[in-house]
C-alpha cells in the first residue's frame, strides 16, 4: 500500500471527475457556491470511504452474479445515514443540495471504486483509496464552485461567510453585483467551467507525459 | 534565345490558376458592407454607437491576439475576422450597453466560441451571436434596454439617464399595433433597437454589395427573409392588415442583419446550395415561431444559433451529385 501514490492518483492522474469523467451530474448541478461544493464533496468523501471499507470487507462473501445489487444496497445504506445526519444537523445544506444527496446512491464514482478497487483490494487499501478519490472529487468541486461563484455572482463563500445564519449568509462580496456573469451560475456555466477544467487537466497531463518520454 | 539550362521547372499540384481572394479580402468586403449600417446607427443613436463598436472591435482583437500569444500559436488578427466579429457583436447589442459588458461578450465570442474550437473556420456557432446570447443570459437588464432614437446619448453617459422605449417587435408582441412606427421609419431605421439592426435600407445595401462581390450567395438571406415574409403574411392577426404585418415582421428586429451578415457566416452555414436553402427556411420558421409563441419578442439570434447546430446534418445528408456519373452511381453517392 502506498498512500502517496494513491493520493496522487486520486488528485491528479486518476482524478475521478477530470480524468475518469465520473460523477458529472452532481458536479454540474451543485457547483454554484463554495458552501454547496464543500458540503457535497465531504458527503461523498465520507460515503465513498465507508462503502469502500464495507465492500472490501464483504468482497469474499458477495456472489459475483449479484455484486452490483449488493454494492448498491451497501452504498444506499450509507447515503441514507448521511442524508438523515445532514437533515438533523445542517438543514441549510440539506435544503440547498436537495435531491443530490439521495442521488449519491447512483453516483458513478462510488460504484466505480467499489467495482474497480474495493472488490479486489484489502480493507486498509480500500479505505485509503476512498479518502484519496474523495479528496480528488472535493477538490474539483471546490475549484468549480469558487470559480463559478466568484465570476457568476461576485461573492465568495455565500451561505457560509459574511455573517448571518448558516445557509443564508451573503458571503464576502469581491466583485460588485452588477458585473456578475450570471450565465456561469446557470447550468450552461457548469458545462463551460467543467469543459475548461477538463481541457486544462488534459493539457497538463499530456505535457507531463511528453516530458517523461523526452527524459527517457 | 531561351537559356534552357537556367530555366526553372516549377512542379506543383492543381489548381494552377488562383484568385487573389483570401480570408483577409473577404473580411474586408464584409467590413465595407457593414459601414452603411454603422453610419446609420451613428446617425440614429449618436456618437456612442461608434464608441461602442470601436470598443467591441478593439476587445475582440485583443482577446484574439492574447489567446494566440498565450497558446504560442501564429497570430491571426491580420485576417480581420476578429474585426468582423467585433462589429457584429456591437451591432446586436443595445447602444446603452456598458463598455465592460461588451468586453466580456467579446471574450466569450472570441475565446470560448471561436478559439477554443481551433480558431477561424472551426467554430460551430456564430461567434457574435453566441456572444450576444451569453450577454442576454448574463445581463438581461442591460440587454433589453432600448434607447429611443430621438435621444442622442452623451459619449460617456450612464445608461440610467436615457429614455427607453419598446422596440417595434415588443409592441407587436403586446398587440399594440397602433403604436408602431410607420413603415418608412422602419425601413430607414429611425426606430429603437439594437445598434446595427435598425436600418433595413443600410443593411440591404450592404447585402447587395456582398452578393455582387460574390462574398455571400443569395440562397440563405433570400430563403430566410422570404420564409419570414410568407409565414407572417398567412398568419397575420385579425386587427392588422396582412401586408402591413408582413412588412413589420420583415423590417423589425434583427432579421435583415441576421439574414445578411450572421446566417451567411462560412464556418457555420451549409456548403451546398440546397443545404443553404433549407438552412434559410429553417432559420425563418424558427424566427417566426419564437416571435409568435416564445416568451422573447425577437427570435433571430436563437434561430440562427439553433440552425448553426444543424449545419453538420445538412452537410452530411445533402451532398452534391458527382458530375457526369451515371444515374445509378449518382443515387449511390447520394445515399452515402
Amino acid at each position: 500500500m502506498n498512500f502517496g501514490k494513491q493520493l496522487k492518483e486520486g488528485l491528479i492522474s486518476q482524478n475521478p471527475v477530470l480524468v475518469q469523467l465520473l460523477g458529472m451530474c452532481s458536479t454540474l448541478a451543485i457547483t454554484t457556491s463554495f458552501f454547496n461544493g464543500l458540503g457535497m464533496g465531504i458527503s461523498v468523501l465520507v460515503i465513498l470511504t465507508l462503502s469502500n471499507i464495507f465492500i472490501s470487507l464483504l468482497r469474499k462473501i458477495i456472489p459475483n452474479e449479484v455484486r452490483i445489487a449488493c454494492y448498491i444496497v451497501v452504498i444506499a445504506g450509507f447515503v441514507t445515514c448521511v442524508d438523515l445526519i445532514l437533515k438533523a444537523f445542517v438543514p441549510a445544506l440539506s435544503n440547498s443540495l436537495g435531491v443530490f444527496i439521495p442521488l449519491i446512491v447512483v453516483n458513478c464514482i462510488i460504484l466505480g471504486r467499489a467495482e474497480a478497487f474495493a472488490s479486489k483490494n484489502s480493507v486498509a487499501a480500500s479505505a485509503v483509496d476512498g479518502i484519496c478519490q474523495g479528496i480528488g472529487y472535493t477538490l474539483v468541486l471546490v475549484i468549480m464552485c469558487v470559480f463559478r461563484e466568484l465570476l457568476g455572482s461576485g461573492t465568495f463563500g455565500a451561505g457560509l461567510l459574511g455573517g448571518g445564519e448558516l445557509g443564508a449568509a451573503p458571503g464576502l462580496r469581491i466583485i460588485p453585483e452588477q458585473f456578475g456573469i450570471k450565465i456561469l451560475t446557470m447550468p450552461v456555466g457548469g458545462f463551460l467551467t467543467l469543459g475548461a477544467l477538463i481541457a486544462a487537466m488534459q493539457w497538463a497531463l499530456t505535457k507531463a507525459n511528453n516530458k517523461k518520454k523526452e527524459a527517457k | 534565345m531561351t537559356d534552357y539550362k537556367n530555366l526553372k521547372l516549377i512542379a506543383s499540384s492543381s489548381p494552377h490558376i488562383r484568385s487573389n481572394e483570401d480570408t483577409r479580402s473577404i473580411m474586408l468586403d464584409v467590413i465595407i458592407a457593414m459601414l452603411p449600417a454603422l453610419g446609420m446607427s451613428i446617425y440614429v443613436f449618436g456618437i456612442q454607437a461608434l464608441v461602442l463598436t470601436l470598443i467591441s472591435v478593439a476587445s475582440c482583437l485583443f482577446w484574439e491576439w492574447g489567446y494566440r500569444k498565450l497558446m504560442k500559436k501564429s497570430s491571426s488578427i491580420g485576417d480581420l475576422s476578429a474585426v468582423v466579429t467585433g462589429m457584429l457583436l456591437a451591432f446586436v447589442c443595445p447602444v446603452s450597453l456598458p463598455w465592460w459588458a461588451i468586453v466580456i461578450g467579446a471574450f466569450f465570442s472570441i475565446v470560448v466560441v471561436k478559439q477554443l474550437y481551433g480558431g477561424i473556420g472551426c467554430n460551430f456557432l456564430n461567434p457574435a451571436l453566441a456572444g450576444r446570447a451569453i450577454l442576454v443570459a448574463s445581463y438581461a437588464s442591460f440587454m433589453t434596454q432600448w434607447v429611443t432614437p430621438a435621444e442622442k446619448l452623451p459619449i460617456f453617459g450612464s445608461a440610467a439617464d436615457v429614455t427607453t422605449g419598446s422596440t417595434p417587435l415588443a409592441l407587436m408582441k403586446d398587440g399594440a399595433f397602433n403604436e408602431l412606427p410607420t413603415i418608412r421609419e422602419m425601413f430607414l431605421g429611425t426606430i429603437g433597437g439594437s445598434l446595427g439592426e435598425v436600418s433595413a435600407l443600410a443593411l440591404l445595401l450592404g447585402g447587395i454589395y456582398l452578393i455582387i462581390r460574390k462574398v455571400i450567395s443569395w440562397q440563405i438571406p433570400v430563403a430566410y427573409i422570404a420564409t419570414v415574409a410568407v409565414v407572417s403574411l398567412i398568419s397575420a392577426p385579425a386587427n392588422i392588415g396582412a401586408v402591413d404585418y408582413m412588412l413589420y415582421s420583415v423590417l423589425g428586429g434583427g432579421l435583415m442583419l441576421g439574414a445578411i451578415f450572421m446566417a451567411t457566416d462560412y464556418a457555420t452555414s451549409p456548403v451546398t446550395k440546397p443545404g443553404q436553402l433549407i438552412f434559410g427556411i429553417g432559420c425563418g420558421l424558427l424566427t417566426v415561431f419564437i416571435r409568435r409563441f416564445g416568451s422573447y419578442p425577437e427570435g433571430v439570434c436563437y434561430s440562427i444559433l439553433i440552425m448553426n447546430c444543424c449545419t453538420w446534418l445538412l452537410d452530411k445528408y445533402i451532398k452534391p451529385t458527382i458530375y457526369g456519373a451515371p444515374k445509378k452511381e449518382k443515387k449511390e453517392a447520394a445515399a452515402k
